[in-house]
């Protein structure tokens, strides 16, 4: 068994642990493994980012200063939970999956994906953040969805995203990352959103406005509830 | 894409998704297409000399063509494009066209938004290229050939010496023949001004060159010196983001990896340090090399230290060689000798470096003059340089160092006397007046090859052309008296004298 991401033979090594994991072979090997920055201890009971590196005085109590903001709007979403800081090594996997499309690597995060679900998400719904026909074709797939996949219960495809990025190229790429956020409702799946307390997944969580416009057409549409799950936290 | 197939009076053919005029039901991803006929070539059809230039000996997605599909379409229709499939799948294995991947592992799939199958399955090997999938068609050219610009012109007025000469006379006579040929220069004997003749007898033949390294330091600081020897040639240099090649370069220098991206291109192909680590002359890179160059093309391979399989080719004299035994300056090779320093990797354990290297380092430093010491893993240089760290003049530098070009850079100049290191500095960095010591060069990682090449790195300047080696050890290995034994081969070849 090699590692997904660094390619190198996996060395396994039998201790305590493995006991319990003997039929759930890693798919990562340690050196990798250990790049990943879980983020674990106190965090923003909003957004989910770690405050252990996060400046004291941009924060209330259990809660940071931009997500207070939010609120203030009128947030449509409950929570958000990360599995993994957004550091360079992370940057790297994440830009060898979604931009070169080396889709084999959303299996790095199965293990950990579904702990977090079981955790924090439990008996909810699950929604993937679509792409643009045109941004899904460029692809071939969507990495939201391939995320989603990972969780091993169904999902939605509530959501649309009728408009093409590339339209307002005017702008800066982040600057277009943020504002395309508009997103339509998937008649479809109405009635399934109803009522339901509903999970949004995607990649990247960085200001919060891709699935706080999503959060808002769910919440529009009858979902109880929204929150959100991303691999990483900007 | 898909393709659906088209019928003509010529036969049936494909034609890409978005050309199809209604939606068509019967549209199909590549993987399932047998037995399409290619278009025969059309002599009256006025075709795009910008496609052609770019396309020329090229191997490349759609998605890397800045051309609109509508002109790839048509000059295919004209019998001037191929689509060939990226993957095949030939008695249930995968086979990745463009860089030649066989290893299933190395193979997954994944539910496709191009061609609506639930398994298109592609390859991870050079997914850093861009994705080859199942339906990613690779296109290359098969049209006329492009006008051959006479490009040759050699603007350089150094001078060889006499071993240089002769070999560069016998890559000059190499050239346009389908050959191979070994040329076994040891570290110092200026291997790139050898070149020089050969690539302008070739570009003067309207040939096309290419020399590939498996390193993009390499390709980048050669690249400004072979723009200056050969201004007219428009030479390109392809490496990690900069593979875009706009001009119909004659001659082209090129990280083995980006090879992937070319097909029946090159008449003469010089691989550079063949046996460098990772890409030792293994199954991809040979599959590069044969697929970049045309059919009878020469090929030469550079190296100082050859991989077993090559100096056995040697041997049954299957492969030619030109041996450099001696350096440009004339100097014969540092000699290593060793010395024993008890058990180093117990002691380093224990936060101590035995007293042999202690005693050598202290010389070194009040010397004046520069040193590497070599560490085999990353975790014992971190030891060492944690009991050494109080001198400022010394530092450590290893792969995963974000400051290590800054740290190479500062050597050069001088400012660090000494640099403690892994195996990543044995090639390639010239500074003039240092001794080399390497601490358990009886580990694993020092293969004789590895050992060769840091004694390589001691006395490069004519100024300075000796410098000492040390290896010091816990017991001699074979691969420290193999590479002892090749280092006074080289001189005595040389009819150099092997001092100690
Ligand atoms: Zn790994
Ligand atoms: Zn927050
Ligand atoms: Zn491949
Ligand atoms: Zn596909």
């Amino acid at each position: 068994m090699n590692c997904l991401s660094c390619h190198e033979p996996i060395q396994i090594k039998f201790g305590w642990n493995d006991l319990f994991y003997l039929n759930d072979p890693s798919s990562i090997c340690s050196a990798c493994s250990d790049q990943l920055e879980r983020i674990e201890g106190e965090i923003c009971r909003m957004c989910g980012r770690s405050f252990s590196i996060f400046p004291e005085q941009y924060r209330q109590d259990d809660c940071c200063f931009d997500c207070l903001e939010w609120e203030q709007h009128g947030s449509s979403i409950t929570k958000n939970r990360s599995l993994y800081q957004y550091n360079p090594f992370l940057k790297e996997v994440m830009a060898r999956f979604k931009y070169r499309g080396d889709a084999e690597l959303v299996k790095l995060f199965q293990k950990e994906l579904q702990a977090l679900v079981k955790r924090a998400f439990k008996g909810t719904i699950v929604v993937p953040i679509p792409l643009s026909k045109e941004r899904h074709y460029e692809r071939g797939f969507n990495q939201a969805e391939l995320v989603a996949g990972m969780i091993g219960c169904p999902y939605y495809h509530a959501l649309k995203r009728p408009v093409h990025e590339e339209k307002q190229s005017k702008k800066s790429k982040r600057e277009r990352l943020e504002h395309a956020t508009v997103f339509t409702m998937n008649e479809e799946f109405r009635s399934a959103i109803a009522n339901s307390d509903v999970t949004i997944v995607d990649d990247l969580y960085t200001t919060g406005a891709t699935v706080q416009a999503a959060g808002k057409i769910l919440l529009d549409h009858g979902a109880r509830t929204v929150s959100s799950l991303t691999i990483a936290r900007g | 894409m898909r393709f659906a197939s088209i019928q003509t009076e010529k036969g049936s053919f494909l034609c890409p998704e978005p050309l199809v005029e209604i939606s068509n039901p019967s549209l199909f991803s590549i993987k399932h297409s047998t037995m399409l006929t290619t278009p025969s070539i059309n002599p009256s059809f006025s075709l795009d000399s910008n496609l052609q230039t770019y396309l020329s000996g090229r191997h490349l997605l759609i998605d890397e063509l800045p051309f609109p599909i509508d002109q790839l379409h048509s000059h295919y229709l004209n019998g001037s494009i191929l689509y060939e499939k990226g993957i095949l799948l030939n008695k249930n294995r995968y086979c990745c066209q463009r860089c030649g991947n066989d290893d299933q592992t190395l193979f997954a799939s994944f539910s496709c938004f191009r061609c609506k199958e639930e398994q298109c399955t592609y390859c991870r090997k050079c997914i850093i290229m861009g994705r080859v999938s199942e339906c990613t068609p690779l296109i290359r050219w098969v049209g006329p050939a492009r006008d051959k610009e006479l490009s040759a012109g050699l603007a350089w007025d150094g001078t060889l010496s006499e071993l240089q000469k002769e070999a560069s006379q016998r890559i000059c006579e190499a050239v346009g023949e389908p050959k191979e040929m070994l040329v076994w220069a040891v570290c110092g004997a200026g291997k790139t001004e050898i070149l020089f003749e050969g690539i302008e007898r070739a570009l003067r033949l309207g040939l096309r060159v290419c020399l590939a390294s498996p390193r993009t330091d390499v390709i980048t600081e050669l690249y400004p010196r072979f723009e200056k020897a050969f201004p007219k040639a428009g030479v390109a240099a392809l490496y990690g983001g900069h593979s875009e090649l706009t001009s119909p370069s004659s001659l082209v220098l090129s990280t083995t990896h980006q090879l992937f991206r070319f097909k029946n291109a090159f008449d003469v192909i010089v691989v550079d340090e063949v046996d460098a680590f990772p890409f030792s002359y293994d199954r991809t890179l040979k599959f590069a090399v044969d697929k970049a160059a045309v059919d009878q093309s020469t090929r030469i391979y550079l190296s100082a230290t050859p991989s077993n399989k090559m100096k056995q080719r040697v041997r049954s004299q299957n492969l030619e060689v030109i041996h450099i035994s001696k350096r440009f300056h004339g100097y014969p090779l540092p000699v290593p000798h060793y010395k024993w320093c008890g058990n180093w990797s117990k002691l380093l354990k224990k936060q101590r470096i035995p007293s042999v290297i202690r005693q050598w380092i202290k010389e070194k430093l009040a010397s004046g003059r520069q040193a590497f010491l070599f560490v085999p893993t990353i975790e014992q240089l971190d030891t060492v340089y944690s009991i050494l760290k109080e001198n400022p003049e010394i530092d450590s530098v290893h792969s995963s160092d974000p400051d290590r070009i800054e740290k190479i850079k500062r050597f050069r100049k001088g400012e660090i006397k000494m640099l403690l290191t892994t195996t990543i500095l044995e090639r390639g960095v010239t500074v003039p007046k240092i001794d080399v010591g390497v601490l358990g060069s009886d580990h694993d990682v020092f293969s004789s090859n590895a050992l060769v090449q840091i004694a390589g790195r001691a006395g490069r300047s004519v100024e300075d052309p000796y410098g000492e080696v040390v290896y010091f050890h816990f017991g001699k290995t074979s691969a420290m008296v193999s590479a002892k034994r090749e280092i006074q081969n080289h001189n005595r070849r040389a009819g150099l004298v092997t001092r100690r």
